[in-house]
């Protein structure tokens, strides 16, 4: 078994705290991961990627080749579409459908959306909405997480027991607020995939 | 079994103290910083160590190498670049030889993902005529960097650890073993190894070179650089070095039949391993993270008569930038997956950017104003957030070299004529590199404005201590000599803009040296405060 993501967003937007859980509840579940995330100067709003590997056997690079991703998990949908050369045929891409414009020529959202669109299988998800609703507009990842979880073989109690390490530093108020939004993620993307 | 998360860059830093680490030292830089961030973190556990930023890293190797001579086990960690600020300890640490061990960690940054360049550290190693190991990935880091201290006290020489971001900065489980004790550090270093007098320097380079066939013999030796010759397979072997042995093997799996390979992680590499590697194969190819600096050595003048050689010198791989496994897939004749491709609509590129509120902008955009009815002036920049003041909307600086260069640059440019000429440069980068120049400029009274952006912090690298901001900052100044009706403190926030216009136009109309020290928090920290 193997299980490739590319994850994606805007610096600031808490890319690396879905690594954590992910990371963490593969290890707990004994699987092998190796996870390439971007730090520094490349960091400052700019555009953000992981590479996030999952396997039962021997992970070698910690990049991800063309073509070779089951998945595509993005807070941003233009950061989506900056990594599509990675999915492969049959793979999964997961999107917020909120954009975060900190550049002056952001395209047309309804384009953006559409090309997403073309991929096989894409779960869209309004995290902005979502997120709001669990509590905090900067649970966005959360509500992404909970929406890719559907997909990752990893399960749901070991992802949630890691959102609540990751979080139990800030109170238990935060902690609340990110199960939520994890929760509401995921209702939200059973339902889009009815 | 112990299993631990951790990045590349906390693996080396966990091994380090594993290994009976009783220092370390660094300066923050992507992609090493998390090496020292990390000590700091577990510093305060059963095992008691130093671990201490330092104001730049040529300071920082020189902390180590004491401890060192102590007969105590240090290490130095920085980025690529600051192994240039620390080139002359760090050279020199070969003659005098380790006492205690001592570990350079570099982290190298091929592609420059935050880097002015991507100099390849292996030269270094080479230059100093010391071991450079290079880990694969995380197990081997951890590994490695536990050897290297036993290594460095056996041959009494400093080791250098080759990392590069996609090692440093990649995370996966890691099996740790218990811990060393420390050195006691009972012995001194002998004076007559430790004085470089030249008469004591050339008997200790002669001891060095006299060593290297012991660096050899361990280098065929070592488990970190494996042959592994495929009977079945004559036409192709390969030569991988550091975490192209990773890309190498995931595309490996994908061809029929695996080429014989060595792989290269202690350098000087295993002459007799690559030889036999050479005879069994028609063709090598040479796949390094990095300059070609095997193939180098491998092509030599002539090539090898008979053999055709394929590498970064012959475009099979292009010479720049990060390796990635689709090259090494297409350097292997294995077809790269097509993928989705974005059809009809252009991505906008979304570069880093200041953050809002940032107090840089403040001062570009007062910077700015004060400089637009001068139509020859320079503004030379410096190293730091700052630096993307050179981007839209800003388009506020026109230089950015190495630590320290806007102020010596600034000088330079004023002396060849340019007016006005101003240096814009960070606290940290300015306690860093910046104090010297300053001095100079002092002493010539050079026609020049020297803005300090005193933000509190090393920003860019995720907020470590500063060492000359606030008022010990404006002491800095003002004890170099600077006069002090030109040295002003402005407070860079909107509300302030016609104020601070006006004085840096006065500073720039005044044909002697200036200092404006722009102070405000950085945002970051700010917030950070805020929260907690």
């Amino acid at each position: 078994m193997k299980y490739d993501i590319i994850l994606a967003g805007v610096g600031g937007q808490g890319i690396l705290s879905i690594a954590f859980v992910i990371d963490n509840a593969a290890l707990e579940q004994g699987l092998n991961f190796k996870q390439a995330e971007v730090h520094g100067m490349s960091q400052r709003g700019g555009a953000v990627q992981s590479h996030l590997r999952l396997s039962d056997g021997q992970i070698y690079s910690d990049l991800i080749p063309l073509g070779e991703a089951d998945m595509i998990l993005s807070v941003e949908p233009l950061e989506t579409l900056r990594y599509f050369s990675y999915l492969r045929p049959d793979g999964a891409v997961v999107s917020s459908t909120s954009p975060y414009k900190n550049i002056p020529d952001y395209p047309e959202l309804e384009d953006v959306l559409r090309e997403i669109k073309r991929a096989p299988l894409s779960v869209l998800i309004d995290s902005e909405k979502l997120a709001k609703q669990a509590g905090s507009v900067k649970a966005q990842n959360m509500v992404m997480l909970g929406a890719a979880s559907l997909f990752l073989p990893l399960k749901e109690e070991n992802l949630k027991k890691y959102i609540q390490v990751l979080f139990e530093k800030r109170g238990e108020q935060i902690v609340k607020v990110n199960l939520k939004a994890f929760d509401l993620g995921r209702e939200a993307a059973a339902s889009g995939k009815k | 079994m112990n299993k631990m998360v951790l990045l590349g860059d906390e693996a080396v830093a966990l091994a380090a103290v594993h290994a009976g680490l009783s220092a370390a030292y660094s300066y923050p830089g992507t992609p090493a910083s998390e090496i020292m961030e990390y000590l700091i973190k577990i510093s305060g556990g059963s095992q008691k160590f130093v671990a201490k930023w330092c104001v730049n890293e040529k300071v920082a190797c020189e902390e180590a190498l004491g401890v060192s001579f102590a007969g105590k086990r240090a290490m130095v960690s920085f980025k690529h670049v600051g192994l240039n600020v620390a080139a002359d300890p760090f050279i020199n640490s070969a003659i005098t030889g380790a006492n205690g061990g001592l570990v350079v960690v570099v982290a190298d940054d091929p592609g420059m993902h935050s880097s002015q360049d991507e100099q390849d550290s292996r030269y270094y190693a080479d230059f100093a005529r010391i071991l450079c190991l290079e880990p694969t990935g995380h197990q081997e880091a951890y590994d490695m960097t536990r050897e290297a201290f036993d290594l460095s006290e056996k041959f009494n020489l400093p080791v250098l650890i080759r990392l590069v971001t996609r090692l440093a900065h990649s995370r996966s489980s890691v099996e740790v073993r218990p811990a060393r004790e420390q050195n006691r550090g009972e012995a001194y270093g002998n004076w007559q190894d430790w004085t470089l007098l030249p008469s004591n320097a050339r008997r200790r380079f002669k001891l060095l070179l006299d060593r290297q066939k012991d660096l050899k013999e361990y280098a065929e030796e070592t488990r970190f650089n494996h042959l592994s010759l495929n009977p079945n397979n004559k036409k192709l072997g390969v030569v991988v070095t550091g975490i192209a042995y990773n890309y190498f093997k995931e595309i490996a799996a994908r061809l029929p039949e695996e080429p014989s390979y060595l792989k290269v992680s202690t350098y000087p590499f295993p002459e007799k391993k690559l030889l036999q590697l050479i005879d069994q194969v028609e063709e090598i190819l040479i796949i390094e993270e990095g300059y070609p600096f095997l193939e180098r050595f491998i092509r030599g003048v002539t090539g090898i008569p008979g053999k055709k050689i394929r590498g970064k010198m012959d475009g099979t791989l292009p010479p720049s930038g990060e390796l990635t496994p689709d090259l090494v897939a297409e350097a292997l004749g294995v077809p790269v997956k097509p993928g989705l491709k974005v059809e009809s609509l252009k991505l906008a590129n979304r570069p880093p950017q200041l953050c809002v509120g940032c107090p840089h902008a403040d001062t570009f955009k007062a910077l700015k104003e004060a400089l637009k009815d001068f139509s020859r002036a320079n503004v030379f920049s410096d190293i730091g957030c700052y630096t993307l003041g050179a981007l839209p909307p800003y388009n506020a600086i026109q230089t950015c070299v190495c630590m320290g260069a806007s102020v010596s640059m600034a000088k330079g440019g004023a002396e060849a004529g340019i007016y006005p000429s101003v240096a814009v440069i960070g606290d940290s980068t300015f306690a860093h590199s910046g104090i010297t120049p300053l001095l100079d400029a002092v002493y010539s009274n050079t026609d020049m404005t020297v803005i300090i952006l005193d933000n509190g912090t090393v920003a860019m690298t995720g907020a470590q201590p500063s060492f000359g901001t606030g008022e010990p900052l404006d002491r800095i100044v003002a004890g170099l000599g600077a006069s002090p009706e030109h040295i002003k403190v402005i407070i860079p926030l909107p509300k302030h803009h016609e104020e601070n216009v006006r004085v840096i136009k006065e500073e720039l109309a005044y044909h002697g040296l200036s200092v404006i020290i722009a102070r405000r928090e950085c945002i970051q920290i700010l917030g950070a405060k805020k929260r907690s």
